[in-house]
């Protein structure tokens, strides 16, 4: 008999060389499992080691601390405080009295200034820098005449100089700076007058022109995002939980629900950016909605988020046990009051941490946003609510698009601190819907 | 009266009805509560939804179709000669539209009266400068002809407001009395908010096929829109993209489905065996504590935002690899080329394909493992010969799902492929994909109704029809191979 | 049985003072047994009682689950499975197991019994291949029923072909030793019999340990038998003197229906 013969030396305590080649080709494939784990993780770390080493930076801003005498024949004219009056002066105005606060602050620090550097001094500030006074004496018209301690965002260029994107050598070749001027920065700062702070107005503040990026802030594309994410909770979670309730309790089956079903899976794995068409065409050619506004965007991400919902939705109400539902229409409840009494409540837990991350990435989706116009620029807050969700806006993650197609380098700081911001709210949204998973979930 | 301000009276007027039709309940069967059919709540709610559902439709179908019959009607007021050159029919309406508004701005402001409007003469008053003041600016000078067009919009709308809130109310006001007029102890009011919920309910679950319906028309109608003004022939067989501001573009899409599918093809070749490999090593080898760490990593990953990754092709992908290997190579300068997107996205597709294929590992029974270890196989054997080939059809779909996610990106390209539309085989060049061009072609500056915008809806349907293609085989795929081990 | 007892052949397998510990659970303790070569040895005894735990320790399946540790010495041909040099991947191929539930590969017939001769290189040609796979089939008394669909998927056979199936591929790397974990709990009484009646046919080969519920069973197919319970052998020996003249009162017992 030909039958497979056992082979010949076989004492356990000897691997053969077949077995030896196996457990070789065994380590091999576990060191592949093992390559493309570190692979992922070195790419994570990679990915998140870019974004904070570029966009930490963008918390601090070069400030510098001048002291402006606020002159009143400058200022106010016409003598009487009248806020409509003064608005009459404007930023060049305010620029000349800056000016003169820094020509007598360096003299007082001993820095040296003949004519021509004071210019060279003067372009050192932000070009944002008159504007901000000129809102702060306009707010307050009792400063004139007084002198006032005066933090201005110092040029993009110098911050950039402290921050080392800026050197020496660039400043030779750069028409916005010079070598000179640096010099005369590294003076200031050691003399004090000029250093590294906390920046609020990057998290508060406007986005700012191509031209002033130490002034661009995202406090338009946190509200605006803000604005969509209300929206989208506000819609999506009683739309997706009625669908769920519909599809996993009362539908009977057939191919009407099969199609609604196919259609849900298929909305799910359509690209965002089709999402954008829609709100195009839909919303705002057909409906006449306004563009760069919330409430087109919070609408078309409602209908993004809605299958995501649907799907997290269905799941824990599917993972409430049979037994539940038949005590309660046992005791003589209709099928409603069980779904709404015992049913709903229970996977309530379920459906919320899913809701979280829908609206997690509702607020990272930038594609969509961009078709229905909210890559314009916008300084304006808009409105509170409900008005201002027909006001332009921007958004987070469409904020980081535009400080990318911006091209001044000191933008690409900004768009990784942007991004901070982002992934900071999306930490913190997953941080929640994970305690709440947690505290709350059952087992059956 | 606003509209926002009739919704809050029909809905006032509904509550007020809930309460009357609870004590109605309770009255009719002297407090006694054993002998409603309901609990006295549904009688409530059973009066509020007759109340207000019935004026809510009808409020939605005035507002859906009033505009209709008013523009219509305005468009035929408008005289030709009013509408300059180079201007359509629809931009006087929305000028119409917009100095409404003003009008209304200015009343609200109360700087005009309604007779000063009706005395308002386009001729001797500087419209336009009024209307400024408001905030509502206009191209040009105002056309007396339109602006009396718009002031007689602005009574119409007036009048057809008026006419609705009479009308909402009244059926507001027959439905309450109707609905408390049926109020008796026997009377199924659980029955009949039931329904009304189980309504609402279908109504809900319609939200997604209607959203379906309204990408397809929208692509479809806007597409044909492009198909009368720009050849089908040149569309799909040209190879030519080089759209103009002053048409005469050639607006070939190859060069764009060449550019998509190469950035995807070398998604997937990063993504799959990395995917893969790390799933079944977190399946079948990593330890408890690895597991518990290495996954959620992954799934970061995964939670990142694609603006995220792009924001990584752009500054830090795009100039490492122009650097150390397009440049020296001589083969690219550009820093944002094929490889650069399509590594980026493959690093965003791992997790991707890693969590579906280690749900479609998991689903494969411990009894074929135990099988394959009871002959003598290894575990990597195991693996390759019997889990794999078992979980194959799954992972297929899984694959198919990774390339349509690859297909449908947006922001990866957009700031790491490029911009410049090339039919070329060199992965470190700057290619461009179609979602890019959409983007391009619906932020640009060019005029709606030219080809050069609308080419982005037939490119859109074309994206669209690609991955939905892919969705629903992969998605039959995944299901199938489901209900095997179910 | 109609059969005298076979005399006591060497033994194959011997088991002295073996532990085995689940995490904190102490489930085998202090087993000794010697199971003699080319008979059918049945573990019998009530649900949880270890039989099927130690079992698996005999080809070291257990080293597959998490938290599992087994202590002490069990011998095969004179040599601890549990030495460092041992690979079990080795030992499997000569120490084969058959499950409670069948569980052919989703590959074809042809496949299944292949796949143990392909891995652990038994032939050296396709033609050496095909004759193991259809000895095996014989031998598993499958062959008539499918040598007509070879191509066909394991999975698609009824649960005792799919049962004999697995026996096939576990004989196809002619094994010394085949562990069977209640072969027969999935199916019908006529699949069972004819399982049976192989497991009776394969004793001339094989050593073949059985687990099983089944008393019957264990009479029917058997020559020595051990009696289980709570982790230990309670009993030991040849199947006709456990079924009539137990020492052990559980045993007794357990035989009888009162508990189990």
């Amino acid at each position: 008999m030909t039958f497979a013969t056992p082979r010949q030396v076989f004492s356990l305590f000897e691997a053969d060389v077949r077995t030896r080649n196996r457990n070789a080709a065994e380590r091999r494939f576990r060191l592949y499992g093992v390559i493309a784990i570190t692979i992922s993780m070195l790419a994570l770390a990679l990915l998140l080691f870019t974004v904070l080493d570029n966009g930490l930076g963008a918390f601090r801003q070069t400030f510098i601390e001048i002291k402006v005498p606020l002159d009143p024949a400058r200022l106010d004219p016409s003598g009487t405080r009248d806020v409509e009056a003064m608005k009459k002066v404007t930023t060049i105005g305010y620029g000349k009295v800056i000016q003169a606060g820094l020509v007598a602050t360096l003299a007082e620090a001993g820095i040296a200034t003949d004519d021509s550097s004071v210019r060279d001094v003067f372009n050192l500030i932000s070009k944002e820098a008159p504007a901000q006074l000129r809102n702060r004496v306009l707010a307050n018209p009792d400063l004139i005449g007084t002198t006032i301690d005066f933090r201005a965002f110092a040029s993009g260029r110098v911050d950039g100089y402290f921050k080392g994107r800026v050197s020496m050598a660039s400043a030779e070749l750069d028409s916005n700076i010079s070598p000179a001027q640096l010099a005369i920065a590294d003076e200031m700062k050691a003399k004090g007058l000029m250093g590294l702070h906390f920046n609020w107005d990057f998290i508060l503040g406007p986005d700012a022109s191509e031209l002033r990026p130490e002034a661009a802030g995202l406090g338009v594309a946190i509200i605006g995002s803000a604005y969509m994410m209300l929206i989208v909770l506000v819609l999506s979670l009683p739309l997706g939980v009625a669908a769920s309730i519909y599809l996993e309790e009362f539908a009977p089956t057939n191919r009407w629900t099969d199609l609604i079903e196919v259609n849900i899976a298929n909305l799910a794995a359509v690209p965002s950016i089709v999402f954008g068409i829609l709100g195009l065409a839909i919303f705002i050619n057909f409906a006449g909605l306004p563009q760069s506004a919330p409430i087109v965007g919070g609408l078309v991400l409602t209908l993004m988020t809605l299958p995501t919902i649907i799907i997290s939705t269905r799941a824990s109400l599917k993972s409430v046990p049979p037994s539940i539902r038949d005590a309660a229409l046992g005791v003589g409840a209709s099928k409603m009051q069980t779904i709404f009494h015992h049913v709903l409540p229970l996977a309530m837990p379920g459906i919320l941490t899913g809701t979280i991350i829908g609206l997690a990435q509702a607020l990272g989706e930038t594609a969509p946003l961009l078709l229905i116009g909210m890559v314009a620029f916008v300084r304006d807050f808009p409105a509170s609510p409900p008005e201002g969700f027909f006001d332009p806006a921007s958004a987070l993650p469409v904020q980081v698009y535009n400080f990318t197609q911006r091209a001044d380098p000191a933008f690409v700081e900004r768009a990784s601190g942007a991004i901070i911001v982002l992934l900071v709210f999306l930490l913190v949204m997953n941080a929640v819907a994970i305690i709440l998973r947690r505290r709350f979930e059952r087992r059956w | 009266m606003s509209v926002g301000l009739l919704l809050l009276i029909v809905i006032a007027v509904a509550a007020l009805g809930y309460g009357l039709g609870r004590r109605r309940a309770l009255a009719s069967v002297q407090g006694d509560l054993r002998r409603l059919h309901s609990l006295p709540g549904y009688y409530g709610q059973s009066v509020f939804i007759l109340t207000a559902a019935p004026a809510l439709l009808v409020m939605l179908a005035w507002l859906l179709i009033q505009p209709l019959v008013i523009e219509n009607h305005v468009i035929s007021t408008i005289a030709p000669g009013s509408i300059a050159d180079g201007s359509s029919t629809s931009l006087v309406l929305s000028d119409v539209r917009r100095m409404a508004g003003g009008l209304d701005a200015l009343v609200a402001r109360s700087s005009l009266s309604e007779g000063d409007i009706a005395a308002l003469d386009a001729n001797s008053t500087d419209v336009r400068g009024r209307l400024a003041e408001v905030g509502v600016a206009l191209a040009s000078d105002v056309d007396p002809a339109v602006f009396e067009t718009a002031k007689a919009y602005r009574l119409i709308l007036r009048t057809a407001l008026l006419i609705m809130t009479t009308v909402v109310v009244a059926v507001t006001l027959a439905g309450l009395f109707f609905s408390l007029s049926r109020i008796r102890p026997d009377y199924r009011a659980r029955n009949v908010s039931e329904r009304a919920v189980i309504a609402l309910l279908i109504a809900s679950s319609f939200v997604a096929v209607m959203t379906t319906v309204g990408i397809v028309c929208s692509l479809v109608f806007e597409t044909w829109h492009f198909f009368r003004l720009y050849s089908p022939e040149g569309f799909f067989f040209s190879t030519v993209w080089n759209p103009q501001f002053r048409g005469g573009s050639d607006l070939g899409i190859w060069p764009l489905v060449w550019g998509t599918l190469y950035v995807s093809f070398i998604a997937l070749l990063v993504s799959v065996p990395i995917g893969l490999l790390a799933a079944i090593y977190l399946a079948e080898y990593a330890s408890k504590t690895v597991r518990a760490v290495v996954k959620p990593a992954i799934e970061i990953l995964a939670g990142i935002p694609t603006i995220v990754y792009g924001l990584f092709a752009l500054i830090t992908v795009g100039p490492f690899l122009r650097d150390y290997f397009a440049a020296p190579l001589g083969i690219g300068s550009s820093s944002s080329s094929v490889m650069t997107a399509g590594l980026v996205m493959g690093i965003m597709l791992i997790p991707f394909v890693s969590s579906l294929s280690d749900d479609i590992i998991n689903a494969v029974p411990q009894s074929m493992r135990d099988g394959s270890f009871g002959l003598g196989a290894t575990q990597s054997e195991t693996v390759k010969q019997v889990i794999l080939p078992a979980a194959l059809p799954g992972i297929v779909g899984a694959i198919l799902l990774a390339a349509s996610r690859a297909i449908g990106e947006t922001m990866i390209v957009v700031l790491g492929a490029g911009a410049a539309a090339k039919l070329s085989l060199n992965p470190f060049e700057a290619m461009t994909t179609i979602t890019v061009k959409i983007v391009s072609q619906l932020t640009g500056d060019t005029e709606f109704g030219s080809p050069e915008t609308l080419v982005a809806f037939a490119l859109g349907l074309t994206l669209f029809v690609f991955t939905l293609a892919l969705n629903v085989v992969a998605l039959y795929v995944v299901r199938k191979y489901r209900e095997q081990y179910e | 049985m109609t059969e005298l007892p076979l005399p006591v052949k060497a033994a194959k397998v011997n088991a002295r003072n073996v532990q085995v510990y689940y995490g904190q659970n102490h489930a085998i303790k202090d087993v000794n047994i010697d199971i003699p070569s080319e008979s059918v040895t049945a573990f019998i005894g009530p649900s949880g009682c270890g039989k099927s735990t130690f079992l698996r320790c005999l080809n070291r399946m257990n080293d597959t689950i998490v938290g599992c540790r087994v202590e002490g010495r069990i011998e095969i041909d004179g040599e601890d499975i549990y030495d460092r040099r041992v690979d079990p991947v080795q030992l499997r191929a000569k120490v084969g197991m058959v499950f409670q539930k069948p569980n052919p590969f989703p590959k074809s017939i042809y496949d299944n019994v292949a796949y143990g001769p392909k891995i652990h290189g038994l032939t050296r040609t396709k033609a050496e291949l095909d004759e193991v796979v259809e000895q095996s089939l014989h031998k598993a008394a499958l062959w008539n029923e499918v040598k007509d669909r070879l191509a066909a998927p394991g999975t698609g056979l009824s649960g005792g072909q799919q049962q004999r199936l697995c026996i096939a591929r576990a004989i196809a790397t002619s094994p010394e030793v085949l562990l069977m974990d209640e072969p027969c709990s999935a199916l019908d009484p006529i699949a069972t019999a004819q399982v049976e009646e192989l497991i009776s046919e394969l004793r001339n080969q094989y050593t073949v340990i059985i687990v099983t519920h089944s008393m019957q069973q264990a009479a029917r197919v058997s020559q020595r038998t051990a009696m289980f319970h709570m982790g230990i052998v309670v009993e030991e020996g040849p199947t006709d003197k456990m079924f009539t003249n137990p020492d052990d009162r559980r045993t007794q017992d357990y035989i009888t229906g009162r508990f189990g």
